[in-house]
């Protein structure tokens, strides 16, 4: 592999268990123990087995997965508030567990910062001080801290917040402090876990907005943990699936919806809202030369498809790449079939994946 | 021989009387030895008491009613409360109190800076082991349970009479709440908080005192409340060991049956509790009211 020059986080093999020591029950762990049976006979608990992820730079990768299955133990190793019992971590290509305290206290200032479910700010700290806090880690002076915290303050929409406490403000809000906090500290690397999780729907689908309109303007490379679907497609440019410790599948938007790898999976995507989510270009067929129109981009989604097929005298359209060249072709009959519910293609993809690891 | 299941085996008396004996003897050659050292070692803290007592004693009254209730108000922003304590220390210098007041107030502020200086540390200390907090517990319980008077014996064998051993006596006894608070406090600072401070790069000091201590302070106030309403009760006890101020006229008042001077100055070192515990509590609860609704 080439994660040595790689940009981006790479995380191989890691391994983590937690209690009085881990190190004794790792050959277990190898040969393939359950977590059950290690709490219950070895009193250990497995926390994280063999990960392995890429995260490419300025991307969004979501971590997810069902309470305690260890997303919040995998991205605090990326930051190494949690050390690895066996494993591999790099940031940028540099070996995180290679660094020492003083070098990894300097990662943390510049490089990664973090966002937390329950906001975490510093109660007897105002809104500017919070969103300071990096900054006066960094050693700025304090004018230069207020200055740039009150561009955040700005970016995030909280004028006149500026001398509030926290326990003043609502739990948007607060995330709002979190959220400038963290990028106050212009760091690549944004950790968020379950950072939208502790809010009200509506709150969190405004958060999600504004998320994604920074990533817009600043390309960071963001870890977002969630357990809600729905925010992973919306927000992720891949979606890593944790249970128990483990990855059962890791893609995009697309390969878990239409390429579950394990009927865990399949469950979790059952009532998501297949035509929002489901572009053209995933599910086209190969084109024939006679069908000459009308067109669609790949990009859209099969609610947006769907009019356009409907509106064509033989019910089809044609499926343009990125270049405006055509490489495809939809009909009614694909797009409806691709909206349904069906439990038999799911399962057969999931044994089709199986299949294809066993076999790999 | 049925003896000792109708009476408890004792030690019989020769050998228990040369125990203590031995023990008394040690801690004296102990003391000869050392005690003056150990003495000298105490000057710059009688130096800061008698300076103190000095500048109360000496100041004009107003001014000091005055930096009183300035101190009250800053720490509490309680109107009301800050005239009581002008009234308060009025009545108590027209009922001929003022100048024991001025050496108890003395006293009391200096044994309390310095159940701060050491108490905060050890609480610290005790926070960030959980060895350190199972060593300390049951002293801070012994010195908590042990009778006052037993503090007062070797204090005594060491320094003799005077000020330096009543300091070190109330010390002794007031420091264990600001200890306990302390590490209380800082176990209770929220998880989630601290992994903040760590996410963001701070080490063990920066988190320590820019995070840690600040948000432990309301607990650490209410220690040193409950240190100085300790160091009060000792006051009387003090005076027996020659330490001026409210005690002593107390402590006469007690051998010669004068029921109206004890009242008079019993009453006044209630008015200090009272003032000290009103501005302590309320400032620590000023700082918490501006963290939580
Ligand atoms: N310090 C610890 N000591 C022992 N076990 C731990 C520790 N931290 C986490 N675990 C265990 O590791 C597993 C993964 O925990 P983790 O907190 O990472 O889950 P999660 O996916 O973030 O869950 P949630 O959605 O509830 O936050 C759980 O079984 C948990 O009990
Ligand atoms: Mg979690």
């Amino acid at each position: 592999m080439t994660a040595q020059t790689q940009e981006g986080i790479h995380v191989g093999h890691l391994y983590k268990v937690f209690g009085a020591d881990p190190a004794s029950v790792m050959p277990l762990v190898h040969e393939g123990i359950g977590k059950q049976e290690l709490l219950e006979d070895h009193g250990h608990v497995l926390g994280l087995r063999d990960i392995n992820l890429d995260v490419s730079p300025r991307s969004i990768q979501v971590v997810m997965g069902l309470s305690g299955s260890g997303k919040s133990t995998l991205v605090r190793h990326i930051n190494r508030l949690i050390d690895p019992t066996e494993g591999e971590i790099r940031v940028d290509g540099e070996d995180m567990l290679a660094l020492d305290a003083a070098a990894l206290k300097q990662l943390r200032r510049y490089k990664i910062s973090m966002v937390f479910q329950r906001f975490a700010l510093f109660p007897h700290r105002t809104v500017m001080d919070n969103i300071g806090y990096g900054l006066a880690l960094q050693g700025l002076a304090k004018r230069d801290r207020g200055e740039r915290a009150a561009r955040w303050i700005e970016r995030v929409g909280l004028q006149g917040y500026e001398n509030s406490y926290p326990h003043h403000l609502s739990g948007g809000m607060q995330q709002r402090v979190g959220l400038a906090r963290a990028l106050a500290t212009d760091a690549d690397i944004l950790l968020m876990d379950e950072a939208f999780s502790a809010l009200d729907p509506l709150i969190r689908s405004d958060m999600r907005v504004l998320l994604l309109d920074l990533q817009h303007e600043l390309h960071k490379t963001i870890v977002f943990v969630t357990h809600d679907l729905e925010e992973a497609i919306e927000i992720g440019d891949r979606i890593a699936i944790l249970r128990d410790g483990e990855v059962v599948q890791n893609g995009d938007s697309q390969d878990i919806v239409l390429r579950p790898a394990a009927s865990y999976i399949a469950d979790f995507t059952k009532s998501i809202n297949r035509g929002r989510v489901i572009r053209v270009g995933s599910i086209m067929e190969p084109l024939r030369p006679d069908l000459l129109g009308p067109d669609c981009p790949h990009d859209i989604s099969i609610e947006e498809a769907l009019p356009i097929a409907v509106a064509s005298p033989g019910g089809e359209a044609r499926v343009l790449n990125g270049e405006g060249e055509p490489v495809g072709a939809v009909s009614l009959g694909t797009l409806v079939r691709a909206l349904g519910n069906d439990r038999e293609r799911d399962r057969a993809a999931a044994g089709n994946a199986g299949q294809a690891a066993e076999a790999g | 021989m049925t003896d000792w299941v109708l009476n408890f085996p004792t030690l019989d008396i020769a050998t228990l009387r040369a125990v203590h004996k031995s023990i008394d003897a040690a801690y004296k050659t102990f003391s000869r030895n050392y005690g003056d050292a150990i003495e000298s070692a105490f000057d710059p803290l009688l130096w800061l008491l008698i300076k103190f007592e000095w500048i109360l004693l000496n100041a004009p009254w107003w001014v000091i009613v005055l930096a009183i209730a300035g101190i009250c108000y800053s720490a509490s922003r309680r109107v009301r409360l800050s005239l009581g304590v002008i009234v308060a220390f009025l009545i108590i210098g027209v009922l001929g109190m003022w100048e024991d007041t001025m050496r108890t107030l003395a006293i009391i502020f200096v044994a309390t800076l310095i159940a701060i200086a050491i108490g905060i540390p050890l609480g610290i200390a005790m926070s960030r082991s959980d060895r350190m907090q199972s060593f300390m517990t049951p002293i801070l319980d012994v010195m908590q349970t042990m009778p006052i008077f037993v503090y007062l014996i070797p204090v005594v064998m060491l320094f003799g009479l005077g000020k330096i051993p009543g300091l070190i006596a109330v010390v002794i006894y007031a420091v264990p709440p600001v200890i306990r608070l302390t590490n209380l406090g800082i176990r209770l600072v929220d998880q989630e908080v601290l992994e903040a401070a760590d996410a963001f790069g701070a080490g063990t000091w920066r988190r320590l005192f820019g995070v840690q201590l600040p948000l432990a302070l309301p607990n650490i106030m209410a220690g040193v409340n409950q240190t100085i309403m300790m160091a009060l009760s000792m006051v009387v006890i003090a005076s027996m060991i020659g330490v001026k101020g409210l005690g002593m006229p107390v402590l006469q008042a007690v051998t010669n049956q004068y029921f109206a001077l004890g009242l008079f100055n019993g009453a006044a070192v209630v008015g200090l509790a009272i003032v000290f515990d009103r501005v302590t509590q309320s400032y620590g609860r000023r700082i918490q009211a501006q963290r939580q609704s």
